[in-house]
């Protein structure tokens, strides 16, 4: 299944005119806010109606203008989660789980399964007043999945935790991604769940989609970088090849050596890492007696500079595109310039454990 | 109630009838009235509220003279009700009919603000998981406003319990049929020898308004109790 999504909208000063593809895994909208990510995650659950515009699932319309089709939001097949959970304060979390059992006939997704995986059992008769911030979320995403949604929208569903609950809440999405058949459209403005949770990157700003594809090749891009230059960072895809007595884990990613502070996967799955492109060195020929432990050769593919003195390059290496954000100033010292070798250098210590992240890792020790 | 004559005890059965179903009739249309000007936008929703609220700033003793005009037997409306053989001028139907409009605007008052509490957001919520907008009502937005159902209900009853000017006018004062309480306490205090019975109704009075107001706090705490988990 997939969404399409082609809309245009104004509020005020402010237009929307937004095109893009859903397929499915996950997508995360990508923005400041005030980029426009809410508006059209809302017009999507058709809480908003857009001026004008075209959005379908697969063979399904919820709304097209030109044929007069606007689906009210109870008949869009959604689930929904919401930043602030939303739980209904009335109600058990098992009524809150069995709510659109209500209004819907399918019963594909099994309640015991969906408690299980989200390790809510001990909660089902309590009220949402006494959750936790992060119990409550857990509860909120079982809620819309048994709902058997053909969609699942999520509008910055770990905003409003600290870091250990978004910890605790992210590899639920990750399992969501890697485990639910249908698209999952979700508004981020955090470079750390876009790096761990996208499948593909729709990048937003002022309104309008400047990126779109998947998401190694978006977040590795220079041109895009919707939170600013000091916010970039690529990801590679990587997998866990051995842990060392030492406290690192080594990994493998197109033929070269990682060396990452220690995970929870196990030797041979996958693992996505997002480096910083803060933390990214440059050299022109491979540097020896440094501390680093991650030197990467390459070649540089598009180098942008920005208005300050900075300038975010893209530098091609067989474990996939790394961005490094340098002085303009070293870049013309080292004569960089698209097609030049050069060596990208990443301390290991640099990686920092929320950016790195895979499908199986925390999942049952909830 | 032994210490209650048989006149009395007429009075307070007759007002406790008049105010039962004065708030149960008013309740439903309450309630729509309340989320109609608390949620919709729509044309003439000023005009809505001034209505709602005109009985609470009129003499009672005109809105009782409107009523007759309207509901008597040559009114429009008691004319054509009367051709289907209902009549509510000088019947406690009519008794009732007074109160419950007196005591609308306080009953609509208290339910909206309640409304105005339960955030939208949850009805949009529950809109995503699959509930049409009557169902999002019925089981969201109702039961998160029913501390304000109960306490708008108990201020339409007491408004009720104690209507008078506009009573009078409208249905008089006829012994067993539209004497409620406070007409009643006036009728005794008329004639010679009545104070007495006029202050057992008074006491039954104080204790009926009292009664009402703790068993409301006691409900509203129990149902805010619940909403809050």
């Amino acid at each position: 299944m997939t969404l399409s999504v082609d809309i245009r909208h104004s509020l005020g000063a402010f237009t929307l005119d937004v095109r893009f593809e859903a397929p499915p895994g996950l997508t995360v909208l990508f923005g400041r806010s005030g980029s426009g990510k809410s508006t059209v995650i809302n017009a999507v659950a058709g809480l908003l109606t857009p001026d004008d515009g075209r959005i379908t699932v697969e063979d399904q319309t919820l709304l097209d203008h030109s044929r007069g089709i606007d689906l009210p939001p109870h008949r869009r097949g959604l689930g929904y989660i919401f930043q602030e959970g939303r739980l209904f304060p009335h109600m058990t979390v098992r009524q809150n789980l069995m709510f659109s059992r209500w209004f819907r006939k399918s019963r594909r997704s099994d309640f015991g399964e969906v408690v299980d995986m989200l390790g809510i059992g001990a909660l089902l008769d309590r009220r949402p007043g006494a959750l936790s911030g992060g119990e409550k979320q857990r509860v909120a995403i079982g809620r819309a999945l048994l709902g058997d949604p053909r969609i699942i929208l999520a509008d910055e569903p770990l905003a409003a935790l600290d870091e250990p609950r978004k910890a605790e809440i992210l590899p639920y999405f990750e399992r969501l991604r890697d485990e639910v058949a249908v698209p999952i459209l979700y508004v981020s403005h955090s470079a750390t769940e876009v790096a761990r949770l996208a499948t593909t990157v729709v990048t937003l700003e002022n309104g309008r989609v400047t990126g779109q594809g998947p998401a190694t090749g978006i977040l590795g891009d220079p041109m895009l970088t919707p939170l600013g230059a000091r916010a970039a960072g690529a990801v590679l895809e990587t997998t866990v090849k051995r842990h060392h007595d030492d406290g690192l884990t080594e990994l493998q990613a197109g033929g070269m050596t990682l060396f990452v502070p220690r995970v929870a996967q196990r030797v041979g799955q996958p693992l996505r890492i997002r480096i910083a492109a803060q933390e990214v060195i440059l050299a022109r020929r491979r540097p020896e007696g440094l501390s680093a432990l991650n030197i990467l050769p390459g070649q540089v593919v598009k180098i942008r500079e920005g208005a300050g003195p900075g300038a975010l390059v893209s530098v091609a290496t067989p474990a996939g595109t790394i961005l490094a954000r340098i002085t303009q100033r070293s870049a013309r010292e080292l004569g960089l310039g698209e097609g030049v070798a050069c060596h990208a250098i990443v301390k290991s210590v640099a990686i920092a454990p929320e950016d790195v992240g895979g499908a199986e890792r925390i999942i049952g020790s909830a | 109630m032994a210490w209650l004559g048989p006149q009395e005890w007429e009075a307070v059965a007759l007002s406790l009838r008049v105010s039962f179903w004065a708030t149960l009739a008013s309740l439903p249309l309450g309630i729509f009235v309340a989320h109609a000007l608390a949620r919709w936008s729509f044309p003439g929703k000023q005009v809505l509220n001034g209505l709602v609220h005109l009985p609470l700033i009129l003499p009672p003793v005109v809105t009782g003279y409107l009523l007759l005009l309207t509901f008597g037997t040559k009114g429009p409306i008691g004319g054509l009700m009367q051709d289907m053989g209902i009549v509510l001028a000088f019947r406690w139907t009519g008794a009732a009919l007074a109160a419950g409009v007196m005591g609308f605007p306080l009953m609509v008052r208290a339910i909206r603000l309640s409304i105005e509490a339960v955030d939208p957001k949850l009805e949009q919520a529950a809109s995503t998981l699959g509930a049409s907008r009557l169902w999002v009502f019925a089981t969201v937005t109702l039961p998160l406003i029913l501390p304000g159902i109960i306490a708008g209900s108990i201020l339409g009853f007491a408004k009720a319990m104690g209507e008078f000017g506009a009573t009078i006018t409208f249905v008089s004062n006829i012994p067993g049929e539209t004497r409620t309480v406070p007409s009643a306490i006036y009728a005794f205090l008329q004639v010679p020898g009545g104070e007495s019975s006029a202050m057992r109704l008074v006491v039954v009075s104080v204790v009926v308004a009292m009664g009402a107001l703790l068993l409301s706090e006691w409900l509203a705490r129990r149902a805010g109790k619940r909403v809050a988990g």
